[in-house]
């Protein structure tokens, strides 16, 4: 359908300009996309990709919308192996070193050789960059981007007797502030949460690696193939989301992702951490006054970088290499990350975006969006590795065994670094 | 029209099925065999002979237990439950009360729905605090439970929706048994003074035993067969919690793409399915017929 569409507007767009399409090489440009928010990404991405083929009637582009982040990996890898990759997707920042060993991706920075193109790649956040670089090549450009961020109900703050201006800035304040915001009814049950932080999964992982990052120390680096999952970071950290739970601050159990917002929406929890990319959804469905600071940390601030970035695949032409970039300087272009930015709430990747009067007027009407740029400085990248999936899947198992309590930090972390270790030691 | 069939399209016509019995099971099943030996190659490790590494790690593997055990439990829960829910439910539609038609539709409408649907609707009910589970148990004055966000309940609520999801099949295959139960028997048994629970259970209940083990057998094959709902509400968490064999298979096979690893696990359901089968098959042959 997409498809049709989209040949329908460039056929049309082609006959009202009168291009002549023969001068140029056509191509048909397969697009794989996640969503990992709720927003409404999809009509957004949509939009956005009907514009550039409009723009360029000589080529076609299907925008495949692919399910969550791990499923859209899933997807492109398998249809990499069947000799049917997409030509460009949108995937998992830490998805690189998987797609590198799985050798489907080519590096941006051999395709982008101008001298235009090199300045144009030094034009993103160099935190952003980072993590799609590896062996000194740059495989991947930052599209969706993100840190997550603490989101309050001020009008709980000022029903508890708390300045609505001032959000917990470290662990201590945040158990203080959060016995304060939990409320209970008469049957003794809670009705309203202090506090909550996704622990299930991988937006569970994602959030870890953030608190560790604010004792000072990193999940991983950009060799792929260290885990430094079990150190005093780590244990302290993981013995902040119990704390969470005992003090009676958090929900026991686990936490989803999905649902973290919902019940921020709900009322449910008078705080949560989460994704800058549900900015616009708490936006538009919040039907309280609330604000948004930087994440609680241990010892400072800290936060992990998350979200997607746009890769090319190898199993390409000279000419949908070319289309393809094309199509992602389109994407990443100041017009079309402000519209993404502010759909989302996705930190759009280039200080030239934040400088657009679009942005500007943003900014001004909702300054909530500056708060993750902001951190972005305290910031560090998102675990990865080789065999990513089966690696943070230990660590996975150590948060969820905790805050389920079926064991305890120390042990549960040791095993995971052990396991770990016995993945990675392959590479050494 | 008694012109016997000479041998050539015979086997023209034996060598369509065949092939795609090789092709989609007896192949598959062997290269999973054949892979199961090697480790899992990529650019950046070399293709080796494994030997049994990949069976030794099997044995040594936790989370493998922990699935296993899940499975298990799994199985057996959801089996019986779901056969005795749709035998009441057969019984309930099958009577003289008022709006059956609508009782009928009603058991029947779960198993029409897609299982991802089935599986989206309960994520919003099992939703902690905010769904309808927490609801009726706040009415209660309960506390709300995180059904699916805790390693106590995750399975058990999984296997909820499961039974709900399939016991209205299985009622259909029991109206259909439940209405060819021949009515002369119930009578001479009602004439012998037999009561309406004696009746049930020694003259209905032996005549429904073909149809419990032709339920029984679909019931264990969907246990292992079934994983749509794990994947959309818990991806076999807490702390693999929920996670059943298959969907582990998927796991490690297309998520972690470990290839080697997944052949292994799948020789090992093929192997489990297989002696299930053999059980199965013995029953049947024993136990189902009444001559």
């Amino acid at each position: 359908m997409t498809f049709c569409i989209n040949k329908a507007i460039s056929f049309s767009a082609a006959a009202l300009m009168g291009v002549s399409a023969t001068a140029l090489s056509a191509e048909d440009l397969e697009f794989y996309f996640p969503v990992g928010v709720n927003a409404p990404a999809v009509a957004t991405i949509q939009e956005l990709t009907d514009e550039w083929a409009a723009m360029n009637p000589q080529h076609t582009v299907s925008a495949i919308y692919s399910g969550n982040y791990e499923e859209t990996t899933t997807k492109a890898l398998t249809a990499a192996n069947a000799g049917d990759a997409p030509q460009v997707a949108v995937l998992l920042s830490i998805d690189l070193f998987t797609l590198i060993e799985e050798d489907v991706i080519l590096p941006i920075s051999d395709i982008a050789t101008s001298a235009e193109d090199k300045e144009w790649m030094a034009g993103f956040y160099p935190a952003f960059m980072k993590d799609g670089q590896f062996e000194g090549k740059t495989y991947a450009i930052p599209f969706q981007r993100s840190t997550p961020v603490f989101y309050y109900n001020k009008d709980a703050f000022r029903a508890a007797g708390l300045d609505p201006e001032s959000p917990p800035t470290t662990w201590k304040e945040m158990i203080e502030v959060g016995k304060a915001l939990t409320l209970k009814d008469a049957n003794g049950n809670v009705t309203q949460w202090g506090t909550r932080i996704p622990t299930l999964g991988l937006g569970g992982a994602w959030l870890f690696g953030g608190l560790v990052v604010s004792m000072d120390d990193v999940l991983t680096t950009e060799t792929g193939i260290e885990a430094r999952m079990d150190t005093p970071a780590t244990v302290a950290s993981l013995e902040f989301l119990l704390e969470l739970a005992n003090e009676g601050v958090m929900a026991p159990g686990g936490n989803s992702w999905g649902d973290t917002p919902k019940a921020f929406l709900e009322g449910q929890t008078a705080s949560i951490w989460t994704s800058t990319g549900n900015l616009a959804f708490i936006e538009k469905n919040a039907e309280f006054d609330w604000g948004v600071g930087f994440l609680p940390g241990g010892n400072g601030p800290g936060a992990p970088i998350g979200g997607g970035n746009f890769y090319i695949f190898q199993d390409t032409t000279e000419g949908e290499r070319e289309a393809a970039l094309d199509f992602i300087k389109f994407m990443t272009s100041p017009a079309s990350a402000a519209r993404w930015s502010i759909a989302t709430g996705y930190v759009a990747p280039r200080p030239d975006t934040w400088e657009t009067p679009e942005m500007q007027a943003y900014v001004e009407r909702l300054p909530q969006a500056l708060v993750a740029l902001e951190q972005l400085p305290f910031a560090e990248r998102e675990f990865a590795t080789f065999q990513r999936a089966k690696v943070t899947q230990y660590l996975v198992d150590a948060i969820e065994s905790v805050v389920t309590g079926n064991a305890e930090p120390a042990g549960a972390l040791r095993k995971a670094q052990e396991g770990a270790d016995s993945v990675l030691s392959e590479y050494k | 029209m008694n012109k016997r069939m000479t041998t050539a399209p015979a086997i023209i016509m034996l060598v369509i099925p065949c092939a795609i019995l090789v092709a989609f099971t007896h192949y598959p099943a062997i290269m999973a065999l054949i892979n199961s030996f090697w480790n899992n190659a990529s650019s950046r490790r070399p293709s080796r002979f494994a030997g049994t590494e990949n069976y030794q790690a099997m044995l040594a593997d936790d989370r493998l237990a922990q699935v296993l055990v899940n499975s298990t439990i799994y199985a057996l829960g959801t089996v019986p439950l779901a056969i005795g829910l749709a035998i009441g439910m057969a019984l309930l539609v099958n009577s003289r009360l008022p709006g059956t038609a609508f009782m009928r539709l009603s058991f029947f409408l779960p198993t029409m729905l897609p299982m991802i649907a089935v599986a989206n609707i309960w994520l919003f009910f099992y939703a902690p605090g905010i769904g309808l589970a927490s609801q009726i148990l706040g009415i209660f004055g309960l506390p709300s439970i995180n059904f699916l966000g805790q390693t106590e309940t995750a399975l058990g609520s999984m296997m909820f929706v499961a039974i709900w999801k399939e016991a209205g099949l299985f009622m259909i295959f029991y109206l259909a048994a439940l209405q060819s139960v021949p009515t002369n028997l119930k009578d001479a048994a009602k004439l012998e003074g037999a009561g309406r629970i004696r009746v049930f259970i020694d003259v209905v209940l032996p005549l429904l035993r073909p149809t419990t083990i032709f339920v029984a057998v679909n019931a264990l094959i969907n246990a292992f067969r079934l994983v749509d709902h794990v994947v959309v509400m818990t991806e076999g968490g807490p702390n693999n919690a929920s996670a059943l064999l298959l969907y582990y298979i998927y796991e490690v096979t297309f998520r972690q793409r470990d290839f080697a690893y997944g052949a292994t696990l799948t020789v090992l359901m093929v192997v489990l399915l297989g002696i299930l089968a053999v059980i199965q098959f013995w029953l049947l042959n024993r136990k189902a017929h009444y001559q």
